[in-house]
């Protein structure tokens, strides 16, 4: 078992025939990942990395039956491929591409929400199901097989943490990472349910970062459905106010928003929250002795 | 990226958001000059920094002749403005906007900005016009009226209605206050603002409702289709070490400790400044290279980091996924060879290769390189090199 992605589902890409999508979909296809297509306007009729390409999301799903979109468009055309994913009928779209305008974002998740179309980012390294579906950029070999349910906002921490978690012993069920814009989409509130459903997870790992209040809103749901052991790190304690720290939603303002709040709001919810991320993996192997 | 008060004002009165007419002047004969083609007799000398506050810091004043005009403008150009928003060495004040003045009835809070929760734009509007609204928002929370707009239909009129009859106004004036938000929404959208703030939004004698503060703030991934926002760009109102970071593709921001930081990603970035402060230490910067950490942008990490000469040592924390460790510890070694690096440099890679890396860097025989093991061995190896021992 997983969560929203395994070894059965199909995925097309759109961007795929750019250098990103190209690299990324031939790496995810040697992972395991069922990429069955692509999207390429313009270029349909083509066979790119032994996969037909399409002119339209349409004409792909049709053609396929793909349920899911890994999108590597530029930013400028983000919101378009986005909304085309969603017209077209398909399920889940994993957005990898970094910079796209926030208000395209909010346009584009309107019309996903209405079309009932769940997205992942923009601006971030993707989703994997350990050893049976990588959609996205990770490397694939960090993520051992397991029990433990990974969620985070940062690609890096993602795999520090995923590291952390194997070299303790343990495996991973899927890892999202769901990206660290201001506007996002499948965030730890939707997800935290989808690990408490799934029999094969039996931890929750959570890696959050300042700006915003999804960590909070986390916390609130932890306190009141989550039984699972969750672990959780805020990056950002050292931040200074004001200041974008690389990611465009990483920024306290207004006071608002800082990694401590965040943190007590999550220890109060019973989650085991370190301070230092160098202490994730140890923090896992304590809870799960319990 | 923000923009100065008097290029906000630009771009409402292309809206027809109302403002009090004004110029920008950058010596004290051009702050006359402008008094003068202003006309009347009370004019308002403005100094045109990126922060707010700026009244209460002397740089807001009133003058009731040009020779008045003439002497604060003297005194407020080339002043190092502090304000709470600037820190203790405030900013230095290049240009001042000179304004008419106005017959001022009370004044509101009136601004704009992403409710990220909501995923939607909201307009928050307050009686307490002239006060830090996060102040109003901790104290008295009840005097901030919020709307939420819909990005799918826009701004309504009931939003307005809801935001005038909140602020307690008249109700031959609703309509007036209604053009005026609406018009401020569209200067909103059109710009790709992040956001919009009047402090004080002000209602004249006469009814009126004017913008006597504006400040705005935008997208950064949108600043490819705004070229008018673009231009008013001020590169002096930004650190230049972070503009030239910027310009190899390498996010930094200045901190005060003395560990410099070089990370791939920002949130092992942010990550990598925690656990340093967590074994003792400080960190001097956040610097995300990115995902190729090259040799060239390594170098070019080092060179910026060591602009800092509050830097005594320096963590290089890499996760080798896509990229190979064993190419990171080259692109370090090729690195030192392109800069001087005269600290000690404590290198932690994992992730793909690392053990081959670890390698590379031990026969590279280069002194002041250490290895780490872990995220942890290497923050306490450099906080410890950070301070000489």
């Amino acid at each position: 078992m997983s969560i929203l992605v395994n070894k059965d589902t199909k995925v097309i890409v759109q961007g795929f025939t750019g250098k990103e999508g190209t690299f990324h979909a031939e790496q995810c296809i040697a992972y395991g990942t069922k990429i069955v297509g692509g999207v390429t306007p313009g270029k349909g009729g083509q066979e790119h990395l032994g996969q037909p390409v399409f002119n339209t999301v349409s004409e792909a799903v049709a053609a396929t039956g793909a349920t899911v979109s890994m999108i590597f468009v530029p930013p400028a055309f983000v919101s378009d491929a986005v909304m085309e994913a969603a017209d077209a009928g398909i399920s889940l779209a994993v957005i990898i591409t970094e910079g796209a305008p926030v208000k395209d974002m909010m346009f584009a998740k309107a019309y996903a929400v209405k079309k009932d179309m769940m997205t992942i980012g923009p601006n971030c390294p993707g989703i994997i199901t350990a050893e049976e579906c990588k959609i996205g950029i990770m490397p694939g070999f960090i993520f051992k097989k397991g029990n433990i349910g990974l969620i985070s906002k940062s690609g890096t921490l993602t795999y520090e943490s995923a590291n952390q978690v194997v070299k303790e012993g343990f495996g991973i069920t899927t890892a999202v990472g769901i990206g660290g814009d201001p506007i996002i989409g499948l965030s730890y509130k939707q997800l935290l349910p989808m690990f408490e459903a799934d029999p094969e997870t039996h931890a929750i790992v959570m890696i959050g970062e300042i700006g915003g209040d999804l960590e909070i809103q986390a916390a609130a749901y932890i306190k009141e459905h989550i039984t699972k052991p969750v672990v959780a790190f805020i990056a950002g304690q050292t931040a200074p106010a004001g200041k974008r720290m690389g990611h465009a939603g990483a920024i306290i303002s207004g006071g608002a928003g800082t990694a401590a709040e965040k943190m007590a709001a999550l220890e109060a919810a019973g989650v085991k929250v370190v301070v230092s991320p160098a202490d994730i993996g140890k923090a896992l192997a304590e809870v799960m002795k319990k | 990226m923000n923009i100065h008060e008097y290029q906000a004002k630009e771009l409402f009165k292309k809206y027809n958001v109302p403002t009090l007419r004004g110029h920008i002047a950058f010596t004290p004969d051009e702050a006359v000059k402008a008094a003068q083609e202003l006309g009347g007799n009370i004019w308002v000398v403005k100094a045109q920094i990126h922060a707010g506050g700026r009244g209460l810091g002397g740089g807001v004043k009133l003058a009731k002749s040009t020779s008045e005009v003439r002497e604060m403008a003297a005194q407020i150009l080339g002043m190092q403005l502090v304000t709470h928003q600037t820190g203790p060495e405030g900013k230095l004040v290049q240009k001042v906007y000179i304004e008419e003045g106005a017959d001022i009835k009370k004044e509101y809070y009136l601004g704009l900005l992403l409710d990220r929760a909501l995923e939607m734009p909201i307009m928050m509007a307050s009686t307490e016009g002239g006060m830090a609204i996060e102040e109003v928002a901790h104290n008295t929370p009840e005097k901030i009226i919020k709307v939420s707009i819909d990005p799918l239909t826009g701004f309504q009129s009931f939003h307005g209605r809801k935001l005038a009859f909140g602020l307690g106004l008249p109700v031959e004036e609703i309509n007036t206050f209604i053009k005026f938000a609406s018009a401020l929404y569209r200067v909103y959208m059109d710009h790709d603002a992040e956001m919009i703030e009047i402090n004080p939004l002000v209602k004249t004698g006469d009814g009126k409702f004017l913008a006597l503060d504006a400040k705005m703030g935008f997208d950064n991934n949108a600043l490819y289709r705004q070229n008018q926002v673009n231009e008013m760009r001020d590169l002096s109102e930004e650190e230049p070490t972070e503009i030239e970071a910027d310009k190899y593709g390498l996010s930094y921001i200045k901190l005060d400790g003395n560990v410099g930081c070089m990370v791939n990603g920002a949130g092992l970035a942010m990550g990598t400044m925690d656990t340093i402060n967590y074994e003792g230490g400080k960190p001097a910067n956040f610097l995300d290279v990115g995902g190729s950490a090259s040799a060239e942008t390594v170098a070019k990490g080092f060179d910026i980091i060591l602009k800092d000469p509050n830097v005594k040592a320096i963590f290089v924390n890499i996760f080798g996924g896509i990229v190979r460790c064993d190419r990171v510890a080259n692109g370090i070694i090729e690195a030192t060879k392109i800069t001087n690096v005269n600290v000690p440099v404590i290198v932690r890679l994992d992730g793909t290769n690392a053990i081959e890396a670890a390698e590379i860097l031990k026969n590279a025989g280069i002194a002041n390189i250490v290895a780490a093991t872990d995220l942890a061995d290497g923050a306490r190896k450099a906080v410890a090199a950070a301070k000489g021992e």
